[in-house]
């Protein structure tokens, strides 16, 4: 617990030393973004140590005379700082080489604001009161705010940032209200109090879809999630790799902590309100993700499409909790917090391979780049590792988090509610379908970048990304592909949480080590170790076999492509499109605008744009009357002091009726 | 060891080497079927060997510019290939190693093959090689969930997500009809034409630009490269067939509590399987018209739908 203070105390102090000499990267670069990464190694470290540790309590007498800091951590605490820490890790040393040579007009302050976030987000896993939870988290939402908007002097990125603040705080305010209400008339707020009060279930559920709705509005909730592909995609990469592989976790925790700990044990019923939006979320981000043409937006689009399969887990989890099966809604937690932990790991890779790809060609236009394999190795295979462990394939960890999901889905027929035991295995369908997407998405993000053709003569200039970044991603790497192969160590640890939860038992010790067996063994096992060892000596195997029996010559030549003798990098697929069949199966889900060339026009040229049907159904009508409301507030100020002093005598007036 | 517990292992070894081995014959014995409903002199049986053999003489030719992920993608294919055939049960269903993977396993482990065929394709940059990935990932996107939901549907019915587990539970119950298993079939059964390239979705036999998908992603590979991406492809429709029966006709199948003597019948068994079901594709190849590639999702929305369906009925009957 103190240990977990210091560090976080050092992350804020590295932050202010980056102050001493504002306008120099060598310092914030050399030294603070390293120490940084260390302290974020220690705080893993930390949290592994503390696994399965009683729950430890502190009372910090600082802020407000009458409202000290409480502090608690149990085991949901240590898991994401476990997380932080580790995708932190990786982050920071990326970031030491990736801010050295990014222009950035005051490198201290980025230092400042950087580690600032990474602080803030550790005290909100750390506080045990309303009161510090919501200072922790306005500081995180602030630092990430001016992190998004770095560079402030483009206009989009402006209203990118300031979107994003607006959705933060509107989420805020409903996470605010919501503790309000779970306070339930004893107006304390600390978190021991909402634990003890004693709520009608009305309340109750009212607390629920505020958090839900707050949290998920930090998340991306569709259809909260419209400043996600807007504030991701502005920030630097190692930023961004923080926002979508660390910050979405926060409202992650933020949920999970609400159900089942303060109001816990939670309805059933409530559970049903997280999984259809988290289903609607899974497919609605991967369709988006399958059409876009910016290489970070692509990524924020899946991260959306990864809240919604985190949030579809924790549905589940609170129906099989609400209707007594321990044991189902035990296994439906520990796959989201097994996802929870990859997305860290592996979407702060994919993103910080774009840092690099950003970093060596200065593109991020998907239509301009191409072939980047050849140029870049390190970056083009570490990617390769992101992109196949969140396509979901065996034997990398994405596939095991979906894989445990899809086995507690299987056992949702035993609900023993009418109807919603034969609705929730559809869920199934839905979660799969959402996978195989990704898996397209996956292919048509690194295809166009790393394979093929360059698509830009400049491109062949293209260098490698220096040895802090590779080293940064490797640790990532290495990461997913632990989590890939080790399931049983994990989960052994993973079930920790929901046991301190009350959600389940302790888990039975696992029969062997090598092999998962969630329910029992006849059910089902999966050995990723065996798997891959397998398909590994396969591999090796038959190259030995055809080399033993035939040769291995090779010659190298123009390419056949059906003897088309004139082969261009433009004739390629475009991301455009790669997306096609997306965009023609799942076209009510897009509202598209295309400008297409007619027959006699002298310089064709072929436009189309894709956008949210979300935004302009939902939001343009609440900007809409937003707008609306405002300029009638305005005819308030008329510009004359007269008015003003009215105002005021009204007002005095008005008061004195009340009291009096 | 005793020989019961020597058992398991040779039928797992057995099981992947029959695959291996008969899985070019399976495929000639299909297009044999081909040329006779289409009233064209019939190759050899052994002609993809003959044809495999050649490859694998020949001088490869690679790419100026192909990566090293175009050269070990036949490979990787090819190792997943065996590994799926190591999970599904055709002679027996005591196999060891499907506790290493289960059939969700199977069915990402097919998803692998799937993009590591289409990301070698994407490496050379010709224009046929990405329309072939982009087609190849669009048919894949929409049989994935599709397979998904057969073998679901499968494990409620035997509360197991072992294929082999299942596919004794479905042999050794008693003769039960199962409404939600008819559903499944048909869902299966067009996943199996548009995983395998096969008519209605794809033609193995065309290189015509506008069509295919299948060849359009081995169009850049040449000697053993091809012959191990060929010899993938026929054992991954071997695999199809061989999960079609463990799934819908498990009869016959070796069981865990069966004899010896029964495991040596269940060799002619399969051989008819076998036999009936190659005439049965080259029937339906043979009867129905090629798609347009835009039509091809319907093809797999309907495969989609079916499956679903069937995990409705089975959950609203409770059969």
């Amino acid at each position: 617990m103190s240990i977990y203070l210091a560090l976080l105390a050092a992350w804020a102090l590295l932050g202010c030393a980056g102050l001493l000499r504002p306008t120099r990267p060598a310092l914030a670069s050399r030294l603070l973004y390293p120490l940084g990464a260390i302290v974020g190694l220690a705080l893993a470290i930390t949290a592994l140590v503390n696994f399965g540790a009683p729950v430890e309590r502190l009372v910090l007498a600082i802020g407000l005379p009458d409202l000290p800091f409480h502090l608690r951590r149990d085991a949901l605490t240590d898991l994401f700082m476990l997380l932080l820490g580790a995708a932190s890790a990786g982050i920071s040393i990326f970031g030491a080489g990736y801010f050295s040579s990014t222009p950035s007009r005051v490198p201290g302050l980025l230092c400042l604001q950087y580690h600032l976030f990474l602080a803030a987000m550790g005290m909100v896993l750390l506080a045990d009161d309303a009161y510090s939870f919501m200072v922790a988290w306005e500081v995180m939402a602030l630092a990430s705010y001016f992190l998004v908007t770095t560079e402030h002097r483009v206009p989009q990125i402006c209203s990118a940032g300031f979107l994003y603040l607006l959705i933060a705080h509107v989420g805020a305010i409903a996470i605010l209200l919501g503790f309000g209400v779970m306070q339930g008339g004893s107006w304390q707020f600390t978190f021991d109090a909402m634990r003890a009060a004693d709520l009608s279930p009305p309340w109750a559920a009212v607390a629920f879809l505020l958090a839900l709705f707050g949290f998920g509005a930090k998340a991306g909730l569709v259809p909260l999630h419209v400043w996600l592909p807007e504030a991701h995609p502005a920030a630097p990469s190692p930023v961004s790799a923080l926002m979508s592989g660390v910050m979405l976790k926060t409202a992650l925790y933020g949920v999970l902590r609400v159900s089942f700990d303060l109001l816990g044990p939670p309805d059933w019923s409530w559970g049903l309100v997280p999984l259809a939006l988290g289903l609607f979320t899974a497919v609605y981000g991967a369709v988006f993700a399958a059409v876009q043409t910016d290489m970070k937006r692509l990524l924020a689009w899946s991260s959306i499409e990864n809240v919604g399969i985190l949030f579809t887990g924790v549905g589940l989890a609170i129906v099989f909790g609400g209707v007594g099966m321990s044991a189902l809604a035990g296994l439906a937690l520990i796959a989201v917090l097994y996802h929870a932990l990859n997305h860290a790991l592996m979407k702060s890779l994919l993103f910080l391979g774009t840092g690099a790809v950003l970093h060596g060609t200065g593109e991020r236009n998907l239509g301009r780049l191409g072939g980047l394999l050849r140029r870049m190795p390190w970056v083009a295979w570490l990617t390769l590792i992101g992109a196949l462990s969140i396509a979901g394939l065996p034997p990398l960890n994405g596939f095991v988090s979906e894989w445990l999901l899809l086995q507690s889905f299987l056992s949702a027929h035993e609900v023993p509610k009418p109807f919603l035991n034969m609705l929730l295995p559809l869920g199934a369908a839905i979660i799969a379908l959402a996978a195989a997407i990704a898996g397209y998405v996956m292919v048509k993000f690194f295809g166009v970048i790393f394979l093929g053709q360059h698509r830009e003569a400049r491109l062949a200039e293209a260098r490698d990304a220096g040895w802090r970044e590779r080293f940064g991603m490797l640790l990532l790497a290495a990461g997913c592909v632990a989590l890939g192969l080790f399931p049983t160590q994990v989960i052994g640890l993973l079930a920790e949480v929901p046991r301190q939860l009350g959600v389940m038992d302790a888990l039975p010790p696992a029969a062997n080590w090598w092999q998962l067996t969630p329910i029992a063994g006849r059910q089902a096992s999966y050995a990723p170790l065996i798997f891959f060892a397998v398909i590994l000596a396969i591999f090796l195997l038959t190259i030995r076999l055809v080399s033993w029996f035939y040769h291995l010559r090779v010659r190298r030549a123009a390419p056949w492509d059906c003897g088309f003798a004139r082969l261009d990098a433009r004739m390629q697929d475009s991301a455009e499109g790669f997306g096609q069949p997306i965009r023609h199966i799942f076209q009510p889900f897009f509202s598209m605008r295309r400008e297409l060339p007619t027959p006699f026009d002298d310089a064709p040229r072929y436009q189309v744009e894709v956008g949210d049907r979300i935004w302009n159904t939902l939001y343009r009508p609440l900007e809409d009357v937003v707008k609306r409301a405002a300029a009638s507030v305005a005819w308030l100020q008329q510009g004359r002091i007269a008015t003003y002093l009215l105002y005021g005598f009204v007002t005095l007036l008005a008061l004195l009726a009340v009291v009096l | 060891m005793s020989a019961a517990a020597i058992m398991p292992w040779l039928n797992q070894l057995v099981a992947v080497l029959l695959a291996l081995l008969a899985a070019p014959l399976f495929v000639g014995w299909v297009n044999q079927c081909r040329a006779w409903l289409g009233n064209r002199t019939a190759p050899p049986l052994w002609q993809p060997y003959l044809a495999i053999r050649k490859l694998f003489i020949k001088e490869a030719v690679l790419a100026e510019h192909a990566s090293s992920l175009f050269r070990f993608a036949p490979y990787a294919v090819f190792g997943t290939m065996i590994c799926a055939a190591a999970i599904i049960p055709s002679l027996a269903t005591s196999l060891p190693f499907s506790n290493a993977a289960d059939a969700i396993a199977l069915v990402g482990l097919l998803a692998t093959a799937r993009v590591f065929i289409s990301l070698a394709a994407m490496d050379v940059g010709t224009a046929f090689g990405t329309l072939g990935a982009r087609r190849e990932m669009m048919v894949g996107f929409l049989a994935e969930p599709a397979l998904l939901m057969v073998i679901f549907l499968a494990s409620l019915i035997s509360s197991s997500t072992a294929l082999p587990a299942i596919s004794d539970s479905l042999a050794t119950q008693q003769l039960a009809l199962h409404p939600s298993l008819a559903f499944t079939a048909v869902a299966f059964l067009l996943v199996l034409l548009a995983e395998n390239a096969r008519i209605p979705v794809d033609n193995p036999a065309t290189h015509l630009e506008l069509t295919m998908i299948h060849e359009a992603l081995l169009l850049e590979y040449s000697a053993r490269h091809l012959a191990l991406m060929e010899w993938a492809a026929a054992l991954k429709l071997f695999n199809y067939t061989c999960i079609g029966f463990a799934l819908f006709a498990p009869w016959g199948i070796g069981t865990a509590a069966a004899s010896p003597l029964s495991l040596l019948a269940a060799w002619p068994i399969l051989a008819l399987k076998l036999l009936l079901a190659g005439v049965g594709l080259a029937l339906i190849e043979t009867l129905s018209a090629k798609l347009r590639v835009f039509r091809a999702p319907e093809f797999l929305a309907t495969a989609f739908l079916f499956a679903v369906l069937g995990i409705l009925v089975h959950l609203l009957l409770g059969a």
